[in-house]
């Protein structure tokens, strides 16, 4: 059919299929790129422009006289100027660091953990093991959630399994406090002297030292129990590429078993850490759902991320404009958290071009990781992962 | 040497058995509870068995919330999303992976490019824009910003990439048009991935969330996600009602969990488009 269009007609009578492929080209491509254009590149631009204005968020922020270029203020806003909203922005920004640095070093161990174990050549029941693994991954983070505070309620199924431990258990979600400070506590110590007063973003040194909250572990182990199975299977289909001989060689020539996967099967999976990585990293920083659902909890202040501070100052606080920065310096910060996972992970072998030029060594193999990874963690809860 | 390797098989199978217990039990618990009185469901937490049994959290549950209209909603978006992304993701895919054109390569990174745009740094961005263009709270803005996604068209692309040229050539010589090669002669040969793109799109969909929350606000439009979010964070007054919140999880999983047992091979294959190296 696109064939027909008339542009290309000239080009078809001289026998050459080439104009005909253009016009089908972009007509095959124009409705995702009216998506993509319209949702995609159009509301950032939209709001980077409302990121520098006082709107209010009444009619539009465009062609609106009452609406003000009010330069960098927004972004004043949120990291020098002495008020509550950077207070607030400073605490969620410290909360989602927390939940950053626990949950992706964990799902991350876990997940490869997993898929070895069930990558074992001998393992009876395989498919029931994967399935129990990846079973939560396709749930929504509104069930699980659901879930999670009735397993970790005060009497619940979590505090009911650790009082056979002899346990007591906490009273989850109600419990704001750092666990750095329970252990400290339970040591015999204190905050340190000076250690009060309000510092970086508004928070004290003694806040930045907290560590994530108990009623936030709630939503950290959630988070690990959602997205293992999902990259589980990118783990096992990297085992699965690089195959068992190479580790079965290695523990031939003497290497314990140990040393053949740290030494050997490890560095051969380093395209899929790295994309496993950069997917953790970029959906914890993303973490909104649990957020949303949980505030209402007794101890929501420690639960609150950027990603949720920026949707209640659009929605509640009628504060587009703060709002707009916030997302955009959350974008800043997920950039800089993946150039440094990049710049870590470098291949120190090759150092002719700068890291952040580098691609990991398989290129294919890695996009291919990161796209279907990305839809699983679209299609499943808590980790939003990428794309429009 | 024979002995350890049994030894270290034996306590393998203890840790994976014990984890996957951590990971089945939450759901099994919630589905027991669900048939639980709400004193049960507080006092006895890990039996799986109700001591009395009884449907009262499900008739509450339909009698007292809206829950059959956000089934319908969830079930009007997920079919339009799931069908829209699979057309669309596909048409995209082969002409970036067969189709020769000016501006492809600009294009390709174009989608490459977005691919790193985290969703949630457009939550508030997209709510302007839907404002803007007067699609803020109707069924349009919650299903046309979700009818593309850039992962969906690279699984496509790679999956074409893979298939080989010399077919539809045949079809092209025999005087086939572009579209007509695609859909009739490529496009059932991608069957394998179509399959992957139509359930990852139907669990996104009807999983999605956020963009419900900041696309709409009447209660009229509200989906199983949105809905059962304001139970599940307290919205209902009096007590902690679990067998209900309860019971709305367990019928909003129940058509993914459908779909995940009768595709769990194709969901877990594990060798497709993931790594091809």
């Amino acid at each position: 059919m696109a064939t027909r269009a008339p542009a290309t007609a000239r080009v078809r009578r001289r026998g050459s299929t080439r104009g005909g492929e253009t016009a089908a080209g972009w007509l095959f491509v124009a409705p995702a790129l009216v998506i993509v254009g319209v949702f995609l590149i159009a509301p950032i631009l939209l709001a980077l422009f409302v990121s520098f204005t006082d709107w209010n968020g009444r009619n539009s922020p465009l062609f609106n006289d009452r609406v003000d270029v009010v330069g960098l203020e927004n972004y004043q806003a949120i990291t020098t100027d002495d008020r509550l909203t950077r207070d607030l922005f400073g605490r969620a920004l410290r909360n989602n660091l927390f939940y950053v640095l626990l949950v992706v070093p964990l799902q991350t161990a876990l997940s490869l953990f997993l898929a070895v174990q069930v990558n074992r050549r001998l393992l009876k029941a395989k498919g029931f093991f994967r399935t129990a693994f990846y079973f939560p991954s396709v749930t929504s983070s509104i069930a699980i959630t659901g879930v999670f505070l009735f397993l970790f309620q005060a009497s619940g199924a979590v505090n009911a399994v650790l009082a056979w431990l002899q346990v007591d258990g906490p009273n989850w979600m109600a419990d704001p406090r750092g666990v750095v400070h329970v252990l400290v506590g339970a040591l015999g110590g204190g905050q340190p002297g000076g250690w009060g007063e309000p510092g970086f973003l508004g928070q004290s040194a003694w806040e930045w030292a907290a560590g994530p909250s108990v009623a936030q572990l709630v939503l950290i182990v959630m988070a690990v129990f959602t997205t293992s199975g999902t990259f589980m299977l990118l783990f096992l289909a990297g085992l699965q590429s690089v195959g068992a001989e190479i580790g079965e060689a290695a523990i031939m020539d003497g290497a314990s078993p140990r040393q053949a996967f740290f030494g050997v099967t490890l560095p051969m999976l380093r395209p899929v850490l790295f994309t496993v990585l950069t997917l953790g990293l970029i959906g914890t920083w993303q973490v909104f759902d649990q957020v949303y659902l949980t505030r209402g909890t007794p101890a929501a202040a420690t639960l609150t991320s950027p990603a949720y501070m920026a949707y209640d100052q659009a929605f509640t606080e009628n504060e587009p404009g703060i709002a707009a920065a916030i997302a955009f310096v959350l974008f800043l910060i997920i950039i800089a958290f993946s150039l440094l996972q990049r710049f870590v992970l470098r291949d120190r072998d090759e150092p002719a071009k700068p890291f952040w030029r580098r691609r990991p060594r398989t290129i294919a193999s890695a996009d291919g990781g990161v796209a279907q990874g990305t839809a699983r963690l679209r299609a499943g809860p808590t980790q939003k992962g990428v794309g429009g | 040497m024979k002995q350890r390797i049994t030894a270290g098989l034996v306590a393998g199978y203890v840790v994976l058995i014990l984890l996957a217990v951590a990971y089945l039990y939450p759901f099994l618990i919630s589905v027991a509870s669900s048939f639980k009185t709400d004193g049960e469901a507080v006092a006895q937490p890990l039996s799986l068995i109700p001591e009395t049994p009884t449907f009262a959290a499900y008739e509450r549950l339909f009698t007292g919330t809206d829950i059959g209209l956000w089934g319908v909603n969830s079930v009007i978006v997920t079919l339009c999303v799931t069908l829209g992304r699979v057309f669309f993701d596909s048409l995209a895919g082969y002409a970036l992976s067969r189709l020769r054109f000016r501006g492809r390569s600009w294009v390709f990174g174009l989608f490459i490019g977005v691919m790193a745009v985290p969703t949630v740094v457009l939550m508030v961005p997209r709510f302007l824009v839907l404002k803007e263009l007067s699609l803020y709270d109707s069924y349009a803005g919650m299903i046309i910003p979700l009818l593309a996604d850039a992962a969906g068209i690279f699984i496509m692309k790679q999956f074409f990439d893979s298939i080989p040229v010399s077919i539809e050539e045949a079809a092209r010589i025999d005087g086939a048009g572009v579209f007509r090669t695609f859909w009739s002669v490529t496009l059932p040969m991608a069957a394998p991935a179509l399959v992957t793109l139509t359930i990852l799109s139907f669990q996104g969909s009807w999983n999605e969330f956020a963009h419900f929350v900041v696309s709409r606000q009447s209660p009229e439009l509200n989906t199983l996600t949105t809905g059962v979010a304001s139970l599940v964070s307290g919205q209902l007054g009096s007590g902690s009602q679990f067998p209900l919140k309860l019971a709305a999880a367990v019928l909003m999983t129940i058509p993914v969990a459908i779909v995940f047992f009768i595709f769990q091979r194709r969901i877990m294959s594990t060798t497709e488009g993931a790594e091809k190296g």
